[in-house]
């Protein structure tokens, strides 16, 4: 299965990601700054428990970004406070210039284009993967709109195009809950591809997967790049390794270290933190 | 599924040609609403073959309740929902319906008065209280049996779903509704009767309530509606909504974060569904003569929750099912047993939720899975 050729079919994605979003009426960021995410000073304490402790971060339009740090360094919580899930006790959170993320809602931030993946799969079980793609797909979601909601031609084909890219075809009329677990995992990429984002946040994609299928969901995070940003938390030193241009290193609710994957491991701070004593 | 993969067609007929209990319920509906006018209005009475009127008016009753369990079934089988508190939706319907029906009697009451009710005669009242205003006439009175459940649940609905109240705290909260509402009910100063409700009622359109063609009128209107409130349902579900609101039930952080408004989903199949169970407490109640306080009582909510649980949750057909299967039961067992009634209830549910997961319609063998 070839990955990267068919994400610029004649449907695919946007080329440039300034451009005004497509099928949404959500308001598009401001990327004039090159920045698309900007994490300020984000601290979050549950019952004294500072899971974020003044983290900054700043996202790049279109790069490939990797998150990692050990179990509980909040990486998962950095997601939840950039898409709305968790309110954060002090700091800000920056879609581009203009869009405040801290006074939007879930849905509202997905409109906006942000799409998020969660680290336990989470599919839509009693639904065909055809059905999940569809209800994932970037389009007017108010109420009145999606009870009268027609597939045309142009959606049918994108979600096709999907189906290959996350190599599910032949599952198309599969109820998801029926999918192995790295094809939960796939269709919930194919989720976030359907949305159209701008940004991708992806946690642990390759929890549970085959090396083949790990080997393959890096191929797809590398060739969504530059069209979209990515984030990625992993715990796969191998994997982060193989994708990763830039790594950002997370302890305690902290960035402890930023730069190349090299860098990084040879940061001592790192060192002490990762490789023990 | 495979419906939504045909293109150049509408939702709701690919829909029904792959609902098979859907394609028998209707086929049932169609058969009585030919089959009984026959063997009550033009068999005689004394042949074998004659369908007394009590029995029309029995099965309109559990036609009734088959709405009123449909509409369970939309926001718990579909949304996973759990309201204990939908009779609260079908009295507040029976009660606008009621209220015309009071003012249809008109002087015939036992004080004679023209305006007022006789309730309000026995409590010295010498005006009308606003909220009787214009119920005299049919069309106000049927836009309050879908209007007053309706904005009920839309003001409730908002509260609890916008405060992301979900499982448990939920259906406690449902039950808590429809409690207040038995205690407000109750009260005389209310102006709906107090304990005694409303009651005998005279015509309706002007037609005499109690005739046999009065009686299989009502029921054909009860088993049109049930047709069409079936049909609607199926439509919902079928279309995106409905996948968006079974999504909402299985997997609700997904929902909101690929965008949907999950709140304002579940308001809108709230409010419908309170609004099915109003009309179904309206067909009700000119059926049974009487509407009180009782209707409200939180047991009723959860029986109805039982229908749709013995019946099978989540595929509509089944909630009718239920619904007649259990009152059919209701009726003989009250009759034979009426002490033991509560217990052939509760042991009817546990048994149910045990060994028939999916309902006495799970046990008709499914269609063999088409290849797609
Ligand atoms: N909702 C919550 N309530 C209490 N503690 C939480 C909550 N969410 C996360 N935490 C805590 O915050 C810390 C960071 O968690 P998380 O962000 O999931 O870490 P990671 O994803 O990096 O493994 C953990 O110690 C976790 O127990
Ligand atoms: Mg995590």
């Amino acid at each position: 299965m070839s990955t990267s050729p068919a994400v610029t079919g004649p449907v695919g994605l946007r080329m440039k990601p300034t451009g005004k979003r497509r099928s949404t009426n959500a308001p598009s960021p401001d990327l004039s700054h090159n920045i698309i995410l900007y994490v300020e000073g984000v601290t979050k304490s549950f019952d004294g428990f500072k899971a974020l402790n003044d983290l900054s971060l700043y996202i790049e339009t279109g790069e490939l970004r990797c998150v990692i740090g050990p179990n509980g360094a909040g990486k998962t919580t950095m997601m939840d406070v950039i898409t709305g899930k968790t309110q954060p006790d002090t700091g800000s959170v920056w879609f581009g210039q203009t869009i405040d993320l801290l006074g939007l809602s879930e849905p509202e931030i997905a409109q906006a284009g942000i799409g998020r993946k969660f680290q336990k799969p989470t599919v839509f079980p009693e639904h065909s993967v055809f059905e999940n793609l569809e209800l994932a797909m970037a389009c007017d979601k108010s109420v009145w709109k999606i009870l009268f909601a027609k597939l045309n031609a142009v959606q049918r084909e994108r979600i096709d195009e999907v189906l290959g890219i996350i190599g599910l075809k032949d599952q198309r009329t599969a109820k998801a809950g029926a999918l192995s677990h790295g094809q939960k995992q796939w269709l919930e990429i194919g989720m976030l591809l359907m949305q159209d984002p701008l940004v991708l946040l992806v946690d642990e994609p390759v929890a549970g997967m085959t090396p083949q299928e790990t080997e393959r969901t890096a191929e797809l995070l590398v060739s969504l790049a530059g069209k979209h940003s990515v984030v990625v938390v992993e715990h796969d030193m191998n994997f982060v390794r193989s994708i990763a241009r830039k790594v950002t290193v997370l302890h305690e609710g902290h960035v402890l270290a930023e730069g190349t994957m090299d860098e990084v491991q040879n940061d001592p701070q790192v060192k002490r933190v990762y490789l023990g004593e | 599924m495979s419906t939504q993969s045909m293109t150049g067609q509408g939702v709701l007929i690919p829909a029904l040609k792959a609902d098979r209990g859907g394609q028998v319920l209707l086929a049932l509906l169609l058969i009585a609403a030919v089959v009984v006018p026959i063997f009550n209005l033009m068999i005689p009475e004394g042949s074998f073959f004659h369908l007394s009127t009590y029995t029309v008016t029995l099965f309109g009753k559990y036609l009734c309740y088959g709405l009123l369990a449909i509409a369970v079934d939309l926001v718990w089988g579909y949304c996973g929902i759990l309201s204990l508190g939908h009779t609260a939706f079908f009295a507040l319907g029976g009660y606008a319906i009621g209220m015309y029906l009071m003012r249809q009697i008109g002087p015939r009451g036992v004080y004679g008065n023209p305006i007022l009710p006789d309730f309000m005669v026995f409590l010295n009242w010498t005006e009308l209280p606003w909220f009787w205003e214009g119920m005299n006439h049919f069309p106000v009175a049927l836009l309050m049996v879908v209007l007053i459940p309706g904005l009920l649940a839309l003001g409730f609905g908002w509260l609890a779903f916008r405060s992301r109240v979900t499982g448990v705290y939920l259906s406690i909260m449902t039950q808590a509704l429809t409690f207040a509402l038995l205690l407000a009910f109750f009260r005389n100063e209310m102006g709906f009767g107090g304990n005694n409700g409303l009651t005998d009622f005279k015509e309706l359109l002007g037609f005499d309530l109690k005739t046999p063609g009065m009686r299989v009128a009502l029921f054909i209107t009860t088993v049109v509606a049930l047709a069409v409130g079936y049909i609607g349902c199926r439509y919902v579900i079928a279309s995106r909504l409905g996948r968006v609101v079974q999504g909402i039930r299985d997997a609700e952080g997904r929902t909101r974060f690929i965008g949907y408004q999950v709140e304002s989903y579940k308001l809108w199949i709230w409010v419908f569904s309170a609004a099915l169970a109003g009309i179904a407490g309206a067909l009700y109640v000119p059926q049974v003569g009487i509407i009180n306080p009782g209707e409200f009582a939180p047991i009723n909510s959860i029986e109805v929750v039982i229908w749709v649980a013995v019946g099978g949750r989540g595929t509509l057909y089944g909630a009718v099912a239920g619904a007649v299967l259990v009152n059919y039961a209701k009726t003989w067992f009250t009759a034979a047993f009426p002490e033991i009634w509560l217990y052939a209830l509760g042991a009817l549910f546990v048994g149910a939720t045990l060994f028939l997961p999916k309902g006495v319609v799970g046990l008709i063998p499914a269609r063999r899975e088409k290849t797609a």
